[in-house]
């Protein structure tokens, strides 16, 4: 075998504290060495093609660079070889960047550490094997999870694209948060006139199916073949008979339901349409406030009912999709106010979240639009507004900024100001954080144009005096403690992972960060993908984002899969598990602890033998680790060269 | 210190008279700070300038007429020069003093004898007599010793005349005042 080594400087990256010629004297000593170089930036363009020039003029047939994380560019190196026409999988990579120069400052130290990982490499190598990926078929249907812009999103996009699109909403109705604004920032254009298009969009196209009140219950497969079981709760009315007239909503007796619509302002009836837009437009009971279903005797709406839809013994339904790749795209939940006990959320019945005070500004809300007090109904003249509750708090856990509570915040002094001319609104901030396009530039209009009065300080307590609240704060900037007697307190609750985050993840197999947020696979390179292959996130699920932003990442996911679904086959990545059929012993250890059901038991003359799906099967090793005979080995990783790199350390 | 309920204590008058005085708008001062990092007279100051403004934007009369800061601030417009927003800062303080001054209020009497002083002599001789004013702030300060170190070293330069220099259009002068006394009190 001929082996060609390659260092990089990296700049000054590697080579400040690493003597790569020095590197380059000592791995031509090594064994099947026959070509080593330093080179400036080995994946630059002229770095790329000396490898290419070394590979064919030393008659290489293999190759190790030392340089970066292979997370940064095995692939690119792996073309490289590849294109100086040998197979991608002879190649091994040396991290000598961020494994040595970049944690230590003695360059000899580095410089033997350097050589060390790189005889490693080479010892690997020599055990290399060529591989070639298995093509297979795959379906191009498209899960969408979450109905929400950034779910609409994705599902609209994927479905323009030709592509089969099933949406899966939790709720009754798709449109998530944003259905639930009255207006969006820095517009100020009126949230439903924006969404509700889309979610008629959604409702007719012939590419995308609804399941609303339904949840993932199981997936299955991988990249191209996904099987999703969903849950889809009862609803206790026939969808397919009910025609959305609403009578049912207005004959129920149970008239104190709990409106979670409207976020809890006001009540609502024990079956309900969400509101006017909803998508689909259909009744669903709510079991916890229904008297049939709680007290066995009402029966109102199912008399009522024109078209015979109430089925008050509707159970649970499994639906099962086969999709070809998930969108994530789950949203967030509001950080819950009653947390902050010194603010008397919860308590005190005007003291409410950004979100519920949309609903009293909405004139599809509980109030018609106008701005009333939950507790006596009276129009606020002094509203004031607290932010980051929830946010930048590491006392309650949230030490992350939920970026769009200052947007929102102005926009609600400024409709606050609309609504209620000689009102007066106060901001209590600690920084106001507007980087968008024309978002700076809207938190001063609501200074300046609407006389909102901003105080840089937080508040330490809200209680009631008479029929108001007395805030108390600081004013950081005036060096002062502060109070203002309000009518009405808004918190702006900080975001949070939606509830059921991180189960989602484990059934999707993607990771979340500690506080439920999905992960993204690289933070800024590649934003909509996960590390599951087919996987792909949109929207709040990754962490908090304003409306554009969430819309341009649905958009992001979507272009990802209709890249993805290109091409009719998809090619697995060979670097899996194969079963040495003499040594196998049929114990079947490896079938149960195989995470993705990658293996199966096959009769061989009449014996039991593992046998590995080389489609399912992710590379993982677990197999590996397991088997008591050393008989299922994962390529590229076997025991063998693990050893090897092993013995060329220590020997 | 005394909790300040920002709501009631709002003087939303105040405000618009200083803004119409000083044709400033007070909201669009967001509180960066550049006045009083370019200000070289906060080491006097009771009140940094830019929590003058603060101050100010939330309505805070009696704090502001009663501070020390408008009296000693020198009018050298760094603030007016450095303000972001373009708001003439160096303007809405001499306002503020004239407020001050008007309601009654000089947190230092010191400078506001040694105007009077220079506005009198003015008025009196068409232009400053230097002794005269020197001799009228002395009177009602008592403030003799700081200044006496002075006084031999520019006499001999000819800075310090003995006899007032009246001027052409001293009546012309004096009438400026006398019209300015009665559009004050009317």
């Amino acid at each position: 075998m001929k082996i060609g080594v390659f260092i990089c400087h990296c700049g000054s990256n590697i080579a400040a504290t690493v003597d790569t010629a020095q590197m380059a004297e000592a791995a031509r000593n090594f064994p099947d060495v026959v070509y080593a170089a330093d080179t400036m930036y080995a994946c630059s363009e002229p770095g790329q093609e000396a490898m290419v020039r070394a590979i064919q003029e030393h008659g290489l047939d293999g190759v190790v660079v030392s340089s970066c994380t292979p997370r940064m560019h095995e692939t690119t190196f792996r073309r490289t070889v590849e294109r100086a026409g040998l197979n991608r999988y002879m190649f091994e990579m040396a991290n000598i960047r961020e494994h040595v120069s970049w944690i230590g400052k003695d360059t000899q130290a580095n410089t033997h550490k350097a050589v060390e990982l790189t005889r490693m490499a080479v010892e690997k190598l020599r055990l290399n094997k060529p591989l070639v990926p298995k093509r297979f078929e795959i379906n191009k249907r498209v899960l969408v999870i979450g109905g929400g812009v950034a779910g609409i999103q994705a599902a609209l996009d994927c479905a323009e694209g030709g592509r089969e699109v099933v949406l899966v909403e939790r709720e009754a109705t798709i449109g998530g948060k944003m259905a639930k604004l009255d207006k969006t920032f820095p517009t100020v254009d009126c949230s439903t006139c924006v969404l509700g298009p889309k979610m008629v969009d959604v409702a007719q196209h012939p590419g995308i199916t609804v399941h609303a009140l339904s949840e993932i219950e199981n997936v299955v497969g991988f990249v191209g073949n996904f099987e999703i079981t969903i849950r889809r709760r009862a609803a206790y009315v026939d969808w397919a008979k009910c025609t959305g007239c609403g009578l049912c909503m207005e004959k129920c007796p149970s008239k104190k339901s709990l409106d979670r619509f409207n976020e809890g302002v006001g009540t609502t009836a024990a079956i309900t349409i969400a509101f006017p837009q909803a998508i689909p437009k259909k009744a669903v009971i709510d079991p916890t406030f229904c008297r049939q279903l709680t007290k066995g005797k009402c029966g109102v709406c199912a008399k009522i009912c024109p078209s015979q839809a109430i089925v008050y013994d509707q159970q649970d339904e499994m639906i099962t999709e086969k999709v070809g790749a998930v969108i994530a795209a789950t949203g967030y939940d509001l950080f819950d106010i009653s947390k902050y006990g010194e603010y008397g959320a919860g308590r005190l019945p005007d003291v409410i979240t950004g979100l519920q005070y949309e609903r009293l500004l909405s004139a599809s809300g509980p109030t018609g639009g106008h701005v009333k007090r939950p507790s006596d109904g009276r129009e606020p003249k002094t509203v004031v507004f607290v932010q980051c509750v929830g946010s930048r708090d590491k006392s309650v856990d949230r030490p992350y900024c939920s970026g769009f509570c200052c947007m929102y915040t102005a926009k609600q002094a400024i409709l606050t100001k609309d609504h209620i001319p000689d009102s007066t609104s106060y901001v209590f901030y600690m920084d106001i954080r507007a980087p968008g396009k024309m978002y700076d530039e809207f938190t001063r209009r609501a200074m300046e144009e609407y006389g909102a009065r901003y105080v840089r300080g937080r508040v330490s307590m809200i209680y009631p005096k008479g029929d108001k609240y007395v805030v108390r704060g600081a004013d950081t900037l005036m060096g002062a403690q502060v109070e203002v007697e309000a009518d009405l307190v808004v918190l702006a609750a900080g975001a949070e992972a939606a509830k059921g985050a991180g189960e989602l993840a484990e059934k999707l197999r993607i990771s979340y960060d500690k506080y439920g947020f999905f992960l993204e696979s690289h933070p800024k390179l590649r934003p909509v993908e996960t590390n599951t292959a087919g996987v792909y996130l949109a929207g709040s699920c990754q962490g908090p984002k304003d409306i554009p932003a969430s819309v341009a990442q649905g958009s992001a996911a979507a272009a990802k899969i209709l890249a993805l679904f290109s091409k009719d086959k998809l090619e697995n990545d060979p670097l899996i598990a194969a079963v040495d059929i003499r040594r196998c012993v049929g114990c079947g250890k490896c079938i149960r602890v195989c995470p993705f059901g990658a293996i199966k038991e096959v009769d061989f003359r009449g014996e039991p033998k593992a046998e590995v799906i080389e489609t399912v099967c992710q590379g993982c090793g677990l197999c590996t680790a397991t088997c008591p005979q050393g008989a299922i080995q994962l390529s590229h990783f076997t025991d063998n060269q693990i050893l090897a790199e092993v013995n060329a350390l220590c020997l | 210190m005394e909790v300040v309920d920002i709501h009631a204590s709002c003087d939303a008058e105040f405000i618009a008279e200083v803004e119409a005085e000083s044709s400033q708008r007070i909201a669009e001062c967001y509180q960066c700070g550049n006045c009083t990092a370019g200000c070289p007279f906060t080491f006097a100051y009771d009140i940094p300038v830019s929590q003058i403004m603060r101050l100010l934007q939330a309505g805070q009369k009696r704090r502001l007429l009663t501070c020390k800061s408008i009296w000693l601030c020198a009018t050298c417009e760094s603030c007016t020069t450095r303000c972001p927003n373009n708001i003439d800062v160096a303007r809405i303080m001499d306002v503020l003093r004239h407020l001050a001054r008007r309601e009654g209020y000089a947190a230092e009497r010191n400078v506001k004898v040694f105007w009077d002083a220079f506005l009198d002599s003015v008025e009196k001789h068409g232009r400053s007599f230097e002794l005269g004013i020197l001799a009228a702030y002395i009177a009602k300060t008592g403030r003799f010793w700081p200044d006496l170190g002075l006084g031999p070293k520019i006499l001999p330069k000819g800075k310090l005349g003995f006899k007032p220099h009246p001027i052409q259009g001293k009546k012309q002068v004096a009438e400026i005042f006398r019209r300015f006394r009665e559009i004050s009190r009317s």
